[in-house]
């Protein structure tokens, strides 16, 4: 037990000591609590930290559950709280759902609690996920475990810091353009967005409901391919999922020989760090000696891709959020003297500032006189990424890109310029677009921080995906931790 | 001749009585305590997401077909955005450019006139929650406060939109009745109008007469009285004319009828309109109609009305409007139909059915069907009458006797003597009998006052308290008098 180290420890490994009584599952849980307490003030992952439920129930299912234990029985998991969960205040990042409790938990969270997996807590998120940093949530900024000066990428910053700070064996998150792919880029963990509807999106706190897809964050490849076997599944309450028509496998490839990648150039074109690229080319040496063949390859529409996804995303999120209305939960504005007011008020001052932004965006490009030119316009394009992603995968197996063009950011460096922030998406948001499944896996550092390299795959290709991700990873032998300043030292208080 | 004629469409909406609502599992209730079926689905919660139910597509499909609609290979849902308290969401899940089902055709009646309107479509929606408004306006503008049922919320609704080709206030009316009628055959649907299960919006314009441009129209939001919607209809043709006379132009604009006043007054200009921002619902996919199922659909459909009413005028050799009256409405044409089963001759069932039997229902309050009158003992009395048993007017006393001593028509006419006297010497006395006591009128008959056979035959009837066989008195007090 005391040899265990959570900025290492992987799900497979914790998963076989649980299961060889080498650790209960009670100390497992106190390892990563402990964890949360020491180094929670520097990097601020949780919203919520759900300590004594948490070890309440490990030390439950060391007593009682003997024979009846789940799969995933004991393994110290963190979610995204964009995910509702029954009775835990889910508040999405946002003001307006400050003290929401909800009556329900979240299909993908439900399944996981099926398989008795222990919820730390709910993690720190942009409000409603949006955004890159994790810096538009309205309770506080998450760090970058590798640097608390930076951001650590969001919108899944919370989870993403909370498996690289070794605040949660695994963490949950939710991907719209980029929000699990590239905080997993940025903290140096691993990180996948499923095919849309390979998991349900029951109980996710809608974004853009045509784009949205919950998927892990791991420090390694096996344990993504384990948590995505337990929450993908065809959801009656989701008429959009579909599952998976195969059971995810852990994958054990250690050889890429034939798989045929294709390296897009309009993703290298502009923009992307000179120690970003250098990583990424080394990496793509390496998987030529793993036996994959190299093209290049055009994907023409991408440069439309980002205007596509910023008209589609905000227009459903202007529908999706116009629920928030003060009525029968959540924030509600005080003193209001008719209707109107309350509404204008308890929206005002329940969401923030990018949130508005995207509501305003999103309603003025489904306004009438306006659709056609925006609405209809960026689903024109969305349908020619997908051609663009579909004629490429006639020819190959994987697509493969920097998952960011940047390692971290300063913090506040890029909140006063949403273009530039939107631009941390350029290349995991055609994805989204054309619904494919991607992971993005650490390649190595640049200046002290980590490089993220995207592997994208044909619809429901997950386990080869998955394979070729996992042999990648093997080659690459990235060992690199965080080393949070500060961490160690006895804090005294964990954030509530 | 009218230098003006209006021209009126219509959206009718009809609440279905699926067991659960629209988009999620809650049952449809009515008359519950106030939100006792709801979820975080109709509550609208964050992350919940809406499922169809099938068995109100189906439903909807039976509407499509009885009216004729195409329903093509797939449709589509939409957003309809609005902020309101009694939609959770703040969209109402509904249908736009990819309708369920369109270019339908409903046939009606107005008096003996057969009129028929072209269906535009026919697409399904969700019911929005039930606001109270606290206050003596009873609307919401300035109430003291106003709380939701959320019950309804999500209840599944049909709209059938028509195409405006209906010529008169009155055929409106007409319109929406049979409609009603046609969708309670149907069973999709019980169209209580008190409980709000069918609404409608009606649109109105002018134009001259016999022009085939159509004028600027206002719209009556929301009705659900058929008095009121013709009488809305019925003040507003006016009122745009005098607006068209006076050379101005009519608003596009809508109204508020109030039913007190019988006026109309603008609620909302065309400049202040919504602007719904539809788009497609992200949460739901493309319905794929199978044709298969459609197929299946249609051919389990009831016999429609329309189809019935036809049948009633061909099978029973009714008129128009006795095979309506009859045929257009299931319960009171089921009940026909076993009378007329025991061969009973079907006209004067028909008149007894319509006449006798339906005066009964009313003031027993009861429905076809019902109560102690069933088709075998209204074809039996009139049986009795077709076979010379009874006399028509004896038949009357039977059938008043028949519910008062619960008993079978023959048992009352063997309890109370109301067999038909045939006989033609018994009749020929009583003839003698009334001619002796009326010396002034048979002198008066036989003086040229035809007419007052009449007389001599009802004094008759009388005396034998309408037993008598009126055809053989009628004869014998000809013959008698003709002597």
């Amino acid at each position: 037990m005391s040899g265990l180290d959570p900025l290492r420890l992987t799900a497979l490994e914790a998963k076989r000591l649980l299961r060889e009584g080498e650790v209960s599952a009670a100390e497992l849980t106190s390892l990563y609590l402990r964890r949360i307490a020491a180094v929670e003030p520097l990097v601020h992952a949780y919203i919520q930290v759900c300590a004594d439920d948490a070890a309440r129930y490990a030390a439950l299912i060391d007593s009682e559950m003997t024979a009846s234990r789940g799969a995933l029985a004991g393994l110290p998991t963190a979610i995204k709280d964009n995910m509702v969960t029954e009775g835990v205040v889910s508040t999405s990042g946002s003001r307006i759902l400050q003290s929401y409790s909800p009556v329900y938990t979240a299909t993908a969270v439900r399944k996981l609690f099926d398989e008795h997996v222990v919820m730390l807590g709910k993690t720190n998120l942009d409000e409603f996920a949006m955004g890159s940093s994790t810096e538009n949530s309205a309770f506080h900024a998450t760090r970058n475990p590798w640097d608390v000066g930076t951001v650590p990428g969001g919108s899944s910053g919370g989870s993403a810091a909370a498996v690289a700070a070794g605040e949660a064996l695994w963490a949950l998150g939710s991907d719209t353009g980029g929000s699990i792919r590239q905080p997993a880029s940025l903290c140096g963990i691993v990180g996948m967005k499923p095919t849309y509807g390979a998991v349900s999106r029951y109980g996710l706190v809608a974004f853009a409901s045509s784009l949205d897809q919950i998927g892990p964050l791991t420090r390694s490849v096996g344990d993504a391919a384990l948590l995505l076997r337990h929450i993908s599944g065809a959801d009656p309450q989701d008429s959009t999922s579909v599952g998976l028509p195969f059971e995810v496998e852990v994958p054990t490839a250690e050889r890429l020989d034939g798989v045929r990648v294709g390296v897009p150039r309009e993703y290298l074109a502009a923009g992307i760090d000179d120690g970003v690229r250098t990583r990424f080319d080394e990496t793509l040496r390496l998987l030529e000696d793993l036996g994959a063949g190299l093209t290049e390859i055009s994907l023409p529409h991408t440069e439309h891709a980002l205007a596509a996804y910023y008209i589609i995303a905000p227009a459903e999120a202007s529908a999706n959020l116009a629920r928030f209305d003060g009525v029968r939960y959540g924030y509600r504005a005080a003193g209001c003297d008719d209707l109107v007011e309350m509404y204008e008020r308890t929206r005002s001052e329940g969401f923030g500032a990018e949130v508005k932004r995207r509501i305003m965006i999103g309603t003025y490009a489904l306004s009438s006189g306006y659709y056609d030119a925006y609405y209809g316009q960026a689903q024109r394009v969305r349908r020619l990424v997908k051609d663009d992603f579909d004629a490429a995968f006639a020819q190959l197996d994987l697509i493969v890109s920097p998952t960011s063009p940047s390692v971290a950011f300063a913090v506040g460096s890029r909140t006063d310029d949403p273009l530039a922030m939107y631009m941390s998406d350029l290349c995991t948001i055609p994805v989204n677009l054309a619904g494919l499944p991607a992971i993005s896996i650490p390649c190595g550092l640049s200046e002290g921080l980590p490089v993220g390299f995207q592997l994208i795959g044909p619809a429901f290709s997950e386990n080869a995906l998955l394979s070729a991700a996992h042999a990648l990873e093997r080659a690459i032998g990235f060992a690199a931790v965080p080393e949070l300043r500060g961490a160690g030292q006895a804090v005294a208080e964990v954030t509530p | 001749m009218n230098r003006w004629e209006p021209v009126i469409g219509l959206e009718v909406h009809v609440e279905l009585k699926t067991q659960t609502k629209m988009f999620c599992g809650c049952a449809v209730a009515y008359g519950d305590p106030p939100n006792t079926h709801t979820c975080p689905v109709c509550l609208a919660h964050p992350g919940a997401l809406p499922v169809v139910n099938r068995r109100a597509v189906e439903y909807a499909v039976r509407i499509a077909l009885a009216l004729g609609c195409s329903v093509p290979p797939r449709n589509v849902f939409h957003r309809k955005n609005y902020f309101y308290p009694d939609l959770p969401k703040a969209y109402q899940i509904s249908q736009f450019d990819e309708p369920l089902a369109v270019n339908g055709r409903f046939d009606y009646w107005v008096d003996d006139e057969r009129l028929s309107c072209r269906i535009n479509r026919v697409h399904m929606e969700e019911d929005a929650a039930k606001l109270v408004h606290a206050g003596e306006s009873g609307r919401i503008a300035g109430s003291e406060y106003s709380i939701v049922d959320f019950n309804r919320g999500g209840t599944p609704l049909v709209e059938i939109v028509t195409e405006p080709d209906i010529p008169s206030p009155a055929a409106a009316g007409e319109l929406l009745r049979q409609l009603r009628d046609l969708i309670v055959e149907l069973g999709v649907s019980d169209c209580v109008m008190e409980e709000g299960q069918v609404r409608w919006d009606a649109n109105i314009s002018v134009r001259p007469a016999g022009s085939e441009e159509l004028g600027t129209r206002t719209e009556l939001k929301n009705m659900n009285s058929f008095r009121f919607l013709q009488q809305a209809l019925e003040s507003e043709l006016p009122r745009q004319i005098a607006v068209l006379e006076a050379g101005e132009n009519v608003l596009q604009e809508t109204l508020h009828f109030d039913p007190e006043t019988g006026t109309t007054t603008p609620l909302r200009s065309k400049e202040e309109a919504h602007d719904y921002r539809y788009f497609p619902e992200p949460d739901l996919v493309p319905l794929v109609m199978d044709p298969a199922w459609v197929e299946e659909v249609r051919a389990a459909l009831p016999e429609l009305p329309a189809a019935r009413v036809e049948r009633f005028r061909q099978q029973y050799g009714l008129s128009r409007y006795d095979a309506f009256a009859l045929g257009n409405t299931r319960p009171l044409a089921t009940f026909f139909e076993a009378a007329a089963a025991s061969g009973a001759d079907a006209k004067l069932l028909a008149n007894w059915t319509m006449g006798t039997y339906l005066a009964y229902l009313k003031e027993a309050g009861l429905e076809p069907g019902a109560g102690f009158v069933t088709p075998a003992r209204l074809a039996g009395i009139v049986q009795m009458i077709a076979a010379g048993a009874v006399s028509g007017s004896a038949a009357k006393e039977v059938f008043a006797l028949m519910l008062t001593e619960r008993a079978e028509p023959a048992e009352i006419v063997e309890r109370h003597g109301l067999g038909q006297i045939s006989d033609q010497d018994a009749l020929a006395a009583a003839v003698a009998t009334v001619l002796d006591q009326n010396p002034a009128e048979v002198e008066a008959y036989r003086a040229g006052k035809q007419k007052l056979l009449g007389f001599f035959v009802g004094q008759v009837m009388k005396q034998t308290r309408g037993r008598a066989d009126a055809a053989l008195v009628s004869a014998l007090v000809r013959k008698a008098l003709d002597e």
